[in-house]
């Protein structure tokens, strides 16, 4: 059962089926991960970014940025082993920056509010060289970002959301998005994030470690699958639970009290 | 081997050059950021160099006391000291009549810092070992001009007014306007002067904002006008040479928006204060009566980079040395059992004799 160069993420996340035999375990997918102000997830992120980037030949990422500049994913990925601005030249990786989006608030019609968003991702997929149309990956940093963005106003967020997520997976492209799950666990507003998990395929949870901050695991990782067995046409959830450590040029996983 | 030694000094040389060609408050830090000076020598430790250029730092209030200010008035008056200009805007009435309140720096208090080295031959007890660490880390930050770059800033002498005459003082209000709109088009205008272009960086600047969202401001019931606010100052920081630090009082918001707000933070910051008669804590604490309230880190700046900062302790204990010097400890517990731990506290400290005398903590 050893596969080779894959790490327990991989595994979890789906990466280990045949290489071969099917495209890429994430199509037509939606990966959403959750994390809490004491540890971040945006690590899951980049993991997926360069697993996408590395692992086809021809793929292609939409990258939606709301936390960051492109010089920090830049910097990050790079060290990760992967240029984003040789992708972005090649057309396989189109970054919008929505660091500065702000939806009017009132008065004006909603119409280029999100929905712009939503346009601006069409087109970038009609730009992409249909080579690399077989594997597109859109990617959201972060939710809450863009809740604010859209002046709190939680339907349009929802809307915006189930757009991407009836675009992914008619044309079999994956969705990964990044939230915060502390900012909903005081229970004023549960229902909305109730209804993104209950979209989503994958749901990678980071938490810090119950016993506080540790220089050798940075915390732990519930990855939450649930495949779809289309034979049988029953569902089945897999649960698997590591711990993580992250390095500048490496993610390290492993299982609880394997590391000494 | 000749070679390469002239190739390594010739390099070391160039990047001395660099430095010294900066300006004095900048500090070079990893992943291609840039740092400034909190005013405060011990955060600037705790942090791994001071503040990042581009990042956002929240410090959430206590509140029932005023320690963030203490935060506040030192980041200001380090940012004057070193020429760097400053937005500040405050709910109060007549924010510029604060800077009579900015620390000065003051004669050094190195005396105290420097003198456990002399220790170094005794078995010390756990609970000082804090002191072997700090000397080391000060001949670090001596090799960069440590005076250049932080200064010793006393709270009880106030700045010397050609300091804040300047016109590179920006003081707002923000009390009586019914949205931030104003205040953010001032940011925007400062933020503008310290757009990030390529290549080396000439000056930085300060903005501090002061009990944002607080009850006296009109605009403290819309939420989600604050946090696009702070969102889109994010955004513009992030792209210029400029540190914003933004004090709030978590507890007069609602606890999703709070949370929020800390997410976006880059540095997240909080301060408590103590309680005067706390026997429960001052039996628990050493040095309880010289502390005047607790620090705690949250999250340290990770720009450009996915590795977590993980700091030794994120407590802190807020002290004034010699009623003028802001310091931050690492907080000594007093060991549980309280015999055992006396009689090790004290051949520690005097090495006189074994036997314990009364406890002092």
């Amino acid at each position: 059962m050893e596969h080779q160069g894959l790490n327990l993420m991989d595994q979890a996340l789906g990466f280990h089926s045949n290489v071969t035999q099917q495209p890429w375990p994430l199509c037509g997918r939606f990966v959403l991960v959750e994390d809490c102000v004491d540890t971040s997830g945006a690590f899951v992120l980049h993991h997926i970014l360069k697993h996408s980037f590395t692992s086809r030949p021809s793929s292609a990422v939409i990258f939606l940025a709301f936390a960051h500049p492109i010089n920090h994913y830049d910097r990050v990925l790079r060290k990760l082993g992967c240029n984003l601005s040789s992708q972005r030249d090649n057309g396989r990786f189109f970054f919008l920056d929505m660091l500065m989006l702000q939806c009017p608030v009132e008065g004006k019609p909603k119409h280029d509010g999100l929905a712009t968003v939503f346009e601006k991702i069409e087109r970038a997929i009609s730009e992409l060289h249909p080579e690399n149309k077989k594997f597109v990956t859109v990617v959201i940093d972060d939710i809450s970002c863009l809740e604010v963005a859209a002046n709190g106003s939680s339907n349009d967020v929802l809307d915006f959301l189930h757009y991407c997520y009836t675009l992914t997976s008619e044309n079999g492209y994956a969705l990964v998005a990044l939230n915060h799950q502390d900012i909903y666990s005081d229970g004023e507003r549960p229902a909305f994030m109730l209804e993104i998990e209950y979209l989503a395929d994958i749901l990678v949870k980071v938490d810090p470690l119950a016993t506080g901050l540790a220089k050798d695991v940075h915390g732990q990782v519930m990855v939450l699958n649930k495949e779809t067995q289309k034979q049988q046409g029953i569902s089945s959830i897999k649960v698997q639970n590591f711990h993580f450590k992250i390095k500048e040029n490496n993610i390290e996983y492993f299982y609880a009290g394997t590391r000494t | 081997m000749a070679t390469t030694r002239t190739r390594v000094s010739s390099f070391s040389h160039n990047v001395s050059s660099l430095k010294s060609s900066q300006h004095p408050g900048l500090k070079n830090g990893p992943n291609g950021t840039t740092f400034v000076s909190s005013g405060i020598s011990d955060l600037d430790k705790i942090l791994g160099g001071g503040f990042s250029l581009g990042s956002l730092v929240m410090i959430m209030e206590d509140a029932e006391a005023p320690h963030h200010m203490l935060l506040l008035r030192n980041f200001m008056s380090q940012g004057l000291l070193h020429r760097q200009p400053l937005l500040y805007a405050s709910p109060s009435k007549d924010p510029r009549a604060f800077l009579g309140t900015l620390p000065s720096p003051g004669s050094s208090k190195d005396d105290t810092s420097h003198k456990p080295s002399h220790e170094k031959d005794l078995r010390i007890a756990w609970q000082y070992k804090k002191y072997f660490g700090e000397p080391q880390l000060n001949i670090n930050t001596n090799n960069g001009g440590h005076h250049d770059y932080c200064n010793d800033l006393d709270l009880r002498k106030p700045l010397e007014r050609h300091f804040f005459t300047s016109n590179n003082v920006d003081c707002v209000s923000i009390q009586n306007s019914p949205n931030l709109d104003a205040l953010k088009d001032r940011c925007a205008e400062f933020l503008a002067q310290f757009s990030r272009n390529e290549g080396s960086i000439s000056s930085a600047g300060r903005i501090a904002i002061q009990s944002f969202c607080s009850p006296q401001c009109k605009y403290s019931d819309m939420e989600w006008h604050m946090l696009s606010f702070i969102r889109s100052l994010k955004g513009m920081a992030r792209s210029s040479n400029v540190v914003v630090v933004v004090t709030f009082p978590p507890s007069l918001l609602s606890p999703s928006c709070s949370k929020r707000l800390q997410h976006m933070a880059d540095t997240l910051l909080s301060v408590r204060a103590i309680p005067d008669e706390d026997k429960e804590l001052a039996k628990l604490l050493t040095g309880y009566q010289d502390m005047v309230g607790l620090l705690n880190v949250h999250k340290v700046a990770r720009l450009n980079t996915q590795v977590p900062v993980i700091l030794d302790a994120t407590t802190f204990s807020i002290k004034l040395q010699k009623r003028r010097f802001l310091v931050f400890e690492c907080l000594n517990q007093a060991p549980v059992d309280g015999s055992g731990g006396s009689s090790y506290g004290n051949s520690g400290v005097c090495s006189t004799s074994t036997k314990a005398g009364p406890l002092d903590f």
